[in-house]
């Protein structure tokens, strides 16, 4: 009873530790494998690798930033495995010019052609994205997360907007949307 | 908010060298009402960041422990229960056949053992009569 008491403790505590940022994990394992389903199972794991290293936690600085490394370096694996047996998704196809119109009559809204776009970008550029605009880390938390240096953040976040600028306003010149 | 501001800000954004302050002025300015025509175009951005960051994990959160203890209690349950019904098919199966695997002069013998068991066992109970004795010579002591 005592230890069953003590164990119910310590999950309180680690939810309390978790939930703030556990959506921020969802967003980032979905802007990696875009799949909901796949970002779903990739938080879980991660969770559940969290709990089993719940006494770790305590002792890093930031559990949020820890936890955001251990999704990134997770997703990033789970990419290049399915790469290397060949499993491309079929949204691996949106790199192909004939798809390219059919991507336009879907992308009716110009916000989700935003999303569209940033499914094309490298995934760097998508990480440091994702990590400023959506979620509004600052500089430093993104080169810890990514082990980058700051300039490198910097050029990649640089190209990853102008890159987007530059899609929309072709977009707008074609008047599709 | 001054439009001078927000294009000055607008080429920072994209050279990457605004604040998260600076950005965040941006976004408050794309998202609001009032952005200048000549600026609409970069809206979609701004609407589609925010509206990314409203994304939830909805999924149930796994508390390992708890299933642990029910996966282990669920394999516990399943080996106790093969255990008894390997003995209890053995037992039956014994019983059934006593008279096929044992000889008519092993079974006797059996049996006169336990006669002299059963005997021996009962000279021990006698012995305890003495104890029945002195059980009701110390509760008159203990009366008087």
């Amino acid at each position: 009873m005592f230890t069953n008491n003590q164990q119910r403790m310590k999950q309180s505590e680690f939810l309390n530790v978790v939930l703030p940022f556990k959506d921020k994990l969802y967003r980032l394992a979905k802007r990696l494998l875009v799949s909901s389903e796949e970002a779903e199972d990739a938080t879980q794991e991660i969770l559940m690798k969290l709990w089993s290293k719940k006494n770790k936690i305590e002792g890093y600085k930031s559990a949020e930033a820890f936890a955001m490394t251990m999704t990134k370096n997770y997703c990033l694996d789970r990419l290049k495995s399915k790469q290397a047996s060949n499993l491309k998704l079929v949204h691996s196809n949106y790199s192909d010019d004939s798809s390219s119109l059919q991507r336009q009559v879907e992308a009716r809204d110009s916000i989700d052609w935003v999303q569209r776009i940033m499914e094309e970008l490298p995934e760097q550029q998508k990480l440091v994205l994702q990590l400023r605009d959506v979620e509004q880390y600052d500089y430093e938390e993104i080169e810890a997360l990514l082990d980058m240096k700051p300039t490198a953040i910097r050029v990649a976040l640089s190209r990853a907007r102008k890159t987007i600028r530059e899609k929309l306003t072709e977009k707008h010149r074609y008047g599709i949307g | 908010m001054e439009l001078d501001n927000i294009e000055k800000l607008l080429k920072k954004y994209f050279e990457a060298t605004a604040t998260v302050a600076e950005e965040e002025t941006l976004r408050m300015y794309f998202l609001s009402d009032d952005v200048a025509p000549h600026l609409n175009q970069y809206t979609p951005m701004f609407q589609y960041f925010s509206k990314a960051k409203e994304e939830r994990y909805t999924k149930k959160l796994p508390l390992p422990t708890k299933r642990n203890i029910y996966r282990w209690a669920s394999v516990a349950a399943v080996a106790l229960f093969m255990v008894g019904v390997y003995f209890n098919t053995r037992t039956s199966a014994v019983a059934g056949s006593l008279e096929e695997e044992y000889t008519a002069a092993e079974i006797a013998s059996a049996q006169e053992a336990f006669t002299l068991l059963a005997m021996n066992f009962n000279k021990g109970t006698e012995q305890l009569y003495h104890l029945e004795e002195f059980e009701k010579s110390t509760k008159k002591f203990l009366i008087k």
